[in-house]
């Protein structure tokens, strides 16, 4: 029997984040604490080094290689290079809130890039066999990264709670898979979409599997009614976790969903999309009403991301190239604005004080007006007021499900949006109309603040002129 | 050379970037602020002023049209012009700013670099919302207005500020998502954002009726109209003077222009068979707000109040022309009533910004918009007064002031219609009579009520000349609203023509 080499060329920014990942797992054992600033700067080179491979070798048409369970296509690269840019800002952000806790350790960094790789994997994966390892390596990446604040004991409820459940999806998932696997023979999504195409929607083990694996898959999002250990989890993790879950996964998990349901099994659109309608109502509906009752930010927009899971839904579900790309947009604004909300949480945090409520952001203006300014536009964003860039994500979202004839859809999706616009209104209350509680002002690093600025400043940026990204979206996904 | 300039883009983007630089001088020179607001609203002013002078007034064609494409993906354009209903409003708009900016100067203490920029910006979009002829650059520039009016409203209101400001911001965006899904929806059809494109899309009674129930949400939050109005008392109690004034003389024009640009030509056969719930609506503001306002005690909210009735006639005069051709089988005096409701809208932007400033001049002094409060000002505020009863007997619609113009020329055209329908309107002549002059007697005659209106000073230089101005404007279209009437003719003309070709498949 020979062994043929696969191509390694296309997967040479994974390779390249393994080998450096496990290079700074050896420096970081040798480092003294306070050189661990080295292993920070190692872990954003990594990122800066894959996103040049990245850039170097995007190209248009699809590659397949590994036997079929790896697939380098422009989709992929562009969402690589947005959970790089991502990963990078949380890096960044957390930096010096870490310092502040002691936690300043080498394994935060670690454990955020096998967590990269992870997803990377899952971005770039054409086998459920693949999917099932990158999402595998982000969960437990992303498990470990929630218990690093060891003392705390919120904290490990947090871990322990997120470990089980998302074990629980795993499991649904595999279970699914395994099912696909009897019913087509295969794992490589080629294969089980072309046998899928023959046996259509009549065979019920391909049916019963396909109901697993998007159980599977909501829970990996967070979609109502699979979504408790979102809250939970957002809410007991130290923010630098919390921020990191909050952003690069998302992009990975559109990729999950994108991969499984539209590559591997589009003919069953029919049926996944009536499911994908109830998670997106339920999580659209649920995420914005309770998001009104909290009182701790991050539990906030821990709801909020529920109700953003239940837009970019009907992007997809609406099972139309447009579609896809107006999700793919969605995510990617959503990432973008979710990394802001939490940097700016994390930067109102200080040694021996943890901004968690809604009332530490009382007279923001007053103690910091550009940092105000910037979460405001943050907010108005995700409410999706225009000029911001969260307008044009919900415009295009609303478009695709619109173009299908489901009109209902998109004004249960806009009556929710304008009740949900009430707690974004609140947290912009709270820093320009209400008297500051605190007064010590709020201490930036210069490079930190140049990157939130440049972050806020992005969202308007964006809204005035969405073309761009739209356009590269939409190219990423016409083939 | 002049036409070649951006018109429209100036005239939308300088008061932007100028309230921009403005946020960057800073709160720490408030001086500095406050000439630059000053000279960037005087400006912007002045730019506008080429869109009056230079407007050809004998087509209905969209005028000073600038067109870049801006998202491709979905035809979206940026793309600008101005008709006779624009144009107008939008030198309303340039114009009141001015006056917020000299209303502001002295009187806002806390933060007054974000007060004036949050203005300047506000002018902005405003324009754009005026000029833009792409629904989805209109959409932008209509939400956008919430987030500087929310904080105006928030940041330098009243007590209940919070409150009052909340509810209007989710009030005007529950209204305007629907609408944005009726967008949708017809780009669908069009595959084309562009306004005047949806103004052919033929469409079939029952999409008529959803997109017109879409619209009338979304500008009827806006106008306000019975029974949605009841952000704006709130709104107007607790916004600052500078706030009160740009929301009346502003932003519910905005409403009345959303019917005339999108209701009217886009769902025309919808609207000829729903006219008689806007005239209904129209009818109750009219008659039942005025006797509402008849009742406070608030002064701002009497004014608020009272802009929701003549705003009822706006759209009385804007939906009567069904009514008209349905009585008489004829359009004549249909001209009429459209052009009275746009006479009302400008006119009415000059009257009730003036009668918020005065309670503006007021409420400065005593700190108090009671009218108990107050009694016998005349006395130690002459000048004022003599303001304060020009803008009273102009709200009234005394001939001879802008407000009768507007008021006299949609009554007259709802005769065509109907008797009962002009009798019930013309109750406004008797209501806002008594509401107006009540007021002005409680507040500004008789004795001098206390100690507080013993010490008032008259007004200052400052105040004199932004109440000069306006009072200038209201004498000015009272007796020669030929000016005014005459940019609209073609565009009134073209719209009505619109409204009676039936877009039915």
């Amino acid at each position: 029997m020979n062994f043929v080499a696969p191509d390694f060329m296309p997967v040479l920014p994974e390779i390249f984040v393994l080998t450096l990942t496990c290079l700074i797992l050896v420096i970081d054992v040798f480092l003294e604490q306070r050189q661990r600033h080295i292993t920070y700067g190692l872990a954003q080179l990594t990122l800066l080094g894959a996103a040049l491979l990245t850039l170097l070798t995007y190209s248009q048409a699809p590659v397949t290689t590994m036997f079929g369970h790896y697939i380098k296509d422009a989709m992929g690269d562009l969402l690589k290079l947005f959970i790089y840019l991502a990963s990078a800002a949380v890096f960044l952000y957390s930096r010096d809130y870490l310092r502040q806790r002691n936690l300043f350790k080498g394994e935060y960094y670690v454990l955020g890039l096998f967590g990269v790789l992870g997803m990377m994997i899952m971005v770039s994966a054409h086998s459920l066999l693949s999917v099932y390892l990158g999402l595998e390596l982000l969960s437990l990446s992303l498990y470990a990264l929630v218990a690093t604040d060891r003392d705390s004991p919120v904290a490990s409820e947090a871990a322990m709670k997120y470990f089980v459940l998302g074990s629980l999806a795993s499991g649904m998932l595999l279970y699914g898979i395994s099912m696909i696997y009897g019913a087509t023979g295969s794992v490589d999504l080629q294969v089980v979409a072309d046998a899928v195409g023959q046996q259509g929607a009549n065979n019920l083990v391909l049916v019963f599997g396909l109901v697993f694996l998007v159980v599977g898959l909501a829970f990996k999002l967070g979609a109502v009614p699979f979504h408790m250990w979102l809250p939970d989890v957002y809410q007991g993790a130290p923010t630098s976790v919390t921020l990191y879950i909050g952003s690069a996964p998302k992009l990975a998990a559109f990729a999950l969903v994108m991969r499984i349901l539209v590559d591997g099994l589009g003919t069953l659109q029919g049926d996944w999309q009536q499911m994908l309608i109830i998670l997106a109502v339920l999580s659209i509906a649920l995420g914005n009403l309770v998001a009104i009752a909290q009182t701790n930010i991050k539990r906030m927009l821990a709801y909020s991301t529920i109700s953003h899971v239940g837009f970019l839904l009907l992007g997809i579900l609406s099972g139309t190239p447009e579609g896809y790309a107006a999700s793919m947009f969605y995510t990617i604004v959503y990432v973008l604005m979710a990394v802001g909300a939490f940097g700016v949480v994390i930067m109102l945090s200080r040694s021996g004080f943890e901004a968690e409520n809604i009332d530490d952001f009382k007279g923001l203006n007053d103690r910091s007006p550009w940092l105000a300014f910037l979460m405001m536009m943050i907010m108005m964003s995700m409410a999706g007021v225009p000029f911001l860039v969260g307008f044009y994500a919900k415009w295009v979202v609303l478009q695709a499900v619109v173009n299908i004839g489901l009109v209902w859809l998109a004004i249960v999706g806009v009556v929710f949006s304008v009740i949900g616009a009430f707690y974004y209104l609140r947290v912009v209350k709270c820093m320009y109309f209400d008297k500051p509680e605190q007064s010590e002002a709020i201490e930036m690093s210069r490079d930190t603040e140049i990157v939130i600025s440049a972050n806020g400043l992005l969202l308007v940026g964006l809204g005035l002129y969405p073309t761009a990204l739209m356009a590269w979206c939409a190219a990423a996904l016409l083939n | 050379m002049l036409s070649e300039l951006p018109l429209l883009s100036l005239v939308i983007w300088f008061p932007i970037l100028g309230g921009i630089a403005v946020l960057f001088v800073g709160d720490e020179n408030p001086s500095r602020a406050k000439v630059l607001s000053l000279t960037v609203a005087i400006l912007s002013f002045l730019i506008s002023l080429p869109l009056f002078s230079s407007f050809d007034a004998t087509t209905a064609a969209m005028q000073f049209q600038e067109f870049v494409p801006w998202i491709p993906a979905f035809s979206v354009n940026y793309h600008l012009g101005v008709d006779g209903f624009s144009m107008p409003l939008i030198l309303l708009t340039a114009f009141m700013t001015v006056l917020v900016v000299i209303a502001g100067w002295e009187v806002i203490q806390y933060r007054i670099a974000q007060y004036m920029a949050a203005f300047l910006i506000m002018e902005g979009l405003m324009i754009g919302v005026f000029a833009a002829l792409d629904a989805i650059l209109f959409y932008v520039f209509f939400e956008a207005m919430l987030i500087p009016m929310f904080l105006i409203i928030g940041i330098w209101g009243g007590p209940r500020r919070v409150y009052a400001t909340i509810k209007f911001f989710l009030y005007t965006f529950l209204g305007s998502v629907f609408m944005l899904i009726a967008l949708i929806y017809m780009y669908n059809q069009a595959s084309s954002f562009e306004i005047l494109d949806f103004h052919k899309l033929p469409l079939s009674m029952t999409e008529q009726v959803f997109i017109f129930f879409a619209f009338l949400l979304g500008f009827a939050v806006k106008v306000p109209m019975w029974p949605v109005h009841t952000w704006l008392p709130d709104a107007h109690v607790e916004a600052p003077t500078g706030g009160s004034v740009i929301l009346a003389a502003i932003t519910l024009k905005i409403g009345g222009y959303g019917f005339l640009r999108f209701a009217l030509p886009i769902t025309p056969d919808a609207a000829a068979m729903l006219d008689w719930l806007i005239i209904t609506m129209s009818l109750v503001a009219v008659v039942y707000i005025g006797l509402v306002a008849l009742i406070q005690q608030d002064m701002k909210k009497l004014i608020a109040y009272s802009s929701i009735a003549h705003m009822g006639f706006v759209t009385l005069g804007f939906f009567i022309v069904f009514g008209i051709e349905r009585h008489t089988g004829s359009l004549s005096g249909a001209t009429m009533g459209i052009e009275g409701g746009m006479v009302q809208m400008v006119s009415h932007g000059f009257i009730s910004g003036a009668l918020f400033l005065c309670v503006g001049v007021l409420y400065d002094r005593v700190h108090s918009r009671q009218i108990k409060d107050y009694g016998g000002v005349a006395n130690t505020m002459p000048i004022f007064a003599a303001f304060m009863v020009l803008f009273g007997m102009a709200n009234s619609g005394l001939p001879g002031t802008s407000g009768f113009v507007g008021e006299f020329m949609v009554i007259l055209s709802s005769f065509k219609a109907s008797f009962w329908i002009a009798f019930l309107a013309s109750a406004t002549l008797i209501l806002g009579a008594a509401y107006t002059l009540w007021l002005i007697k409680r507040v500004i005659f008789g004795e001098i009520g206390n100690s507080h209106v013993a010490e008032l000073k008259d007004v200052s230089t400052r105040e004199i000349i932004m109440l000069s101005l306006l009072a200038a404007a209201v004498l000015l279209l009272g007796v020669w609203p030929d000016p005014l009437t005459s940019v609209m003719h073609a565009s009134v003309d073209n719209l009505i023509q619109h409204v009676v070709t039936s877009k039915l498949l």
